[in-house]
């Protein structure tokens, strides 16, 4: 199928049909009602569809704009919101970690509190070391909260959707880097992609590479180059939700390769990839012949090109690391 | 420490370095541009050509060892309390050479040298900084002055600080930069009650409305404020009304302003106020066409050591997470 869906189309649509689809969701966040449809232009002339009811800008509030989902979200509404950069996150954590999160467990499994957070992560833009972070892992540790960071244009319609629909507070993370990228759309619109299932996006026999977001592409396009140059086999793994993860697949990948690199944009302490080696070599040590991460170092992300591009791990860093790793010197 | 009220006239020579101050800042920011679509300066950048009086009047009322807190709209913040153009101009093009080693970029610069606690990227962080350095600033008989936008004062941050300001009484003010438009969205249009000085009478904090296109309008309310909290008789709130020639941040053509509106702005550009009152002060254009001139070489000169800057090498960087 042709590339024809492009990322911010994909998340626009998904919200458009799921709007169609439920009364109840509602759509609100700073500016994205604006003619622009939010600073990456993702949402524009939806509020001309379902009216200023459904879909409002806010002031600038994080913390009223999550809270009040929140208490949309237990009282009848399913509240899509955006939160522009993930790193204003901070301003919104109360309420989604002491409340959002809490409130199936608390009332007795009786009430749950379905919201969906939208954000804009990653670095490789020059926006500095406060419009850049991936705020996944400030919520690893939350039970009670959802993580889905999609890769493609297809999985970010198909992800959305579920997260929609899913009762439980979804954090929905969008990578700048993805949006103005195209992909083949889903066999159909229809299609919803269940949270909590990795995908294996390439069939491979060397080695696994896990990742997720922006992680992918740059694992396929790593695993291109070893395949074509190297002649390594890689198998990747896209997680596309970090809670629940899906360690399963994982396990079943490594089984088969007994290798495993996890990548991720973000530093290795606390991060999620150090927890997922951490479960593998709980529940796959014999499967391992070697475990390794690829991250970014204990700092901010820098601002100046030179250092950015030094810090994020793209494709080339993978494909070296793993050459490295194997003792391969490049054919090239 | 003894506090006299400086008079808000000033000296000939005085009145032509606040203009000065004003016209760095402008053509700052007329190069910003200019190197942002030759790709010099990445990622985004937001500028603050019009708004040039708020800072500049704010700052001739300061001394230098007093603190200043500013926003990711910050390079005339940045110049107005004292950071060289040439280091400021250097950080925008992720020099090793910028103020912060190209590290922190248009947003997020730090200057603590010439009292700039920093420029903040997270929309109310500028009001929790300064509210903190006043604390500090109480023991050292300093100021602190914390600059934010229209948009600031719908955040927790806002109402928070201003409070706890007001309760302990810093030496601390609150000035904010109301220039109608929170990115795209007009300030009415969010903004309860429709004002914001009078959002200070909650809290029992003086405040005034400023003429924030004229530069000595901003400078007379800030002594006042500066006076106040030099005497120890706590927080004040400034509200600086001006507007910006340019849109948001580089990408926005700002289609969402009425043209009749940007016209009325454009005609009381700052730097007109301020020329038409160095003529009343019978300044000659003569001494006027000189400093056009030495700010304009200082601007080239920081343009061109920028561009013949290295970028910082990341192999021979040695980063630390923690300071020792
Ligand atoms: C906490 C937070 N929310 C949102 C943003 C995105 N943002 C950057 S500037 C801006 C508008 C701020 O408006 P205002 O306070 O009036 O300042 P101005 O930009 O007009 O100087 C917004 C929403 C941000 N940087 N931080
Ligand atoms: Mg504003």
């Amino acid at each position: 199928m042709s590339d024809t869906l492009e990322f911010r189309v994909a998340i626009r649509t998904a919200i458009v049909e799921e709007m169609e689809r439920d009364e109840s969701v509602v759509f609100f966040g700073e500016d994205i009602a604006a003619e622009q449809g939010g600073v990456f232009a993702v949402t524009p002339g939806i509020q001309e569809i379902f009216g200023a009811e459904r879909v409002f800008d806010t002031p600038i509030s994080e913390l009223a704009i999550t809270g009040a989902a929140f208490g949309a979200a237990v009282t009848g509404l399913r509240p899509i919101i955006e939160i522009m950069f993930g790193d204003f996150m901070g301003l919104s954590m109360d309420s989604l970690v002491n409340q959002s999160a809490k409130y199936w467990y608390l009332s007795g499994e009786q009430h749950a509190a379905p919201m969906v957070v939208r954000s804009a992560v990653g670095g490789g833009g020059r926006f500095g070391a406060i419009h850049s972070q991936t705020h996944a892992t400030w919520f690893q540790g939350i039970p009670g909260l959802k993580i889905a960071f999609p890769s493609s244009p297809a999985e970010a319609k198909g992800l959305l959707k579920a997260a929609i629909r899913d009762d439980n507070p979804v954090i929905f993370l969008e990578h700048k880097r993805l949006y103005s990228i195209k992909g083949p759309p889903p066999q159909s619109a229809e299609e919803v992609i269940p949270l909590g299932r990795a995908n294996v996006a390439r069939p491979g026999r060397d080695l696994t590479i896990v990742s997720v977001g922006k992680g992918v592409p740059d694992a396929l396009q790593a695993a291109a180059q070893l395949a074509e140059n190297d002649g390594i086999e890689a198998e990747v793994v896209d997680l596309r939700t970090l809670r629940p993860l899906d360690l399963e697949t994982v396990l079943e990948s490594v089984a088969r390769t007994n290798r495993l690199v996890a990548v991720e944009e973000g530093p290795a302490t606390g991060g999620w990839a150090s927890g997922l080696l951490g479960l593998v070599a709980e529940h796959g040590l014999h499967d391992l012949d070697d475990a390794w991460l690829l991250t970014t170092g204990e700092l901010p992300i820098p601002y100046s090109p030179t250092l950015e591009d030094a810090f994020i791990p793209g494709a080339e860093a993978i494909a070296s690391s793993v050459r490295e790793r194997a003792g391969v010197a490049s054919a090239r | 420490m003894t506090v006299e009220q400086q008079p808000a006239t000033e000296a000939p020579a005085a009145y032509l370095e606040r203009y000065g101050q004003m016209l760095l800042i402008r053509l700052f920011e007329t190069e910003m541009q200019r190197l942002f679509l030759k790709g010099e300066v990445h990622g985004t950048t937001h500028l603050c050509a019009g708004q040039e009086a708020v800072p500049v009047g704010v700052c001739s009322a300061l001394e230098p060892d007093d603190y200043l807190a500013g926003t990711y709209r910050g390079h005339g913040h940045a110049l107005a309390k004292g950071t060289d153009p040439r280091s400021l101009l250097a950080e925008m093009l992720g020099r090793a050479t910028g103020v912060c080693g190209g590290r922190a970029g248009s947003m997020n610069v730090i200057d603590v040298a010439h009292g700039l606690v920093g420029c903040f990227g997270i929309v109310g962080g500028s009001i929790a900084a300064a509210t903190g350095a006043a604390v500090t600033a109480k023991r050292q008989g300093r100021v602190a002055v914390a600059m934010f936008g229209d948009g600031a004062t719908n955040q927790g941050y806002f109402h928070e600080c201003l409070n706890f300001a007001k309760v302990l009484a810093l030496p601390a003010v609150y000035v904010c930069e109301n220039n109608f438009y929170g990115e795209f969205t007009p300030m009415l249009k969010v903004t309860g009650g429709g004002d914001i000085t009078s959002r200070a009478a909650a809290y029992g904090i003086p405040a005034q409305t400023v003429d924030g296109n004229d530069v000595w309008a901003v400078r007379e309310a800030a002594l006042e404020a500066v006076q106040r909290a030099r005497q120890g008789r706590g927080p004040t709130l400034l509200e600086c009304q001006t507007y910006r020639h340019h849109g948001h941040s580089k990408a926005d053509p700002a289609k969402y302003r009425p043209p009749e509106e940007v016209e009325r702005w454009l005609a009381r550009d700052p730097l007109n106020v301020a020329k038409a009152r160095l003529a009343e002060q019978g300044i000659a254009e003569q001494e006027i066409a000189e400093v056009d001139d030495a700010i304009k070489a200082r601007i080239e000169d920081a343009v061109q050591a920028a561009l013949a800057a290295p970028y910082p090498d990341p192999a021979a960087e040695n980063p630390t997470e923690f300071a020792p």
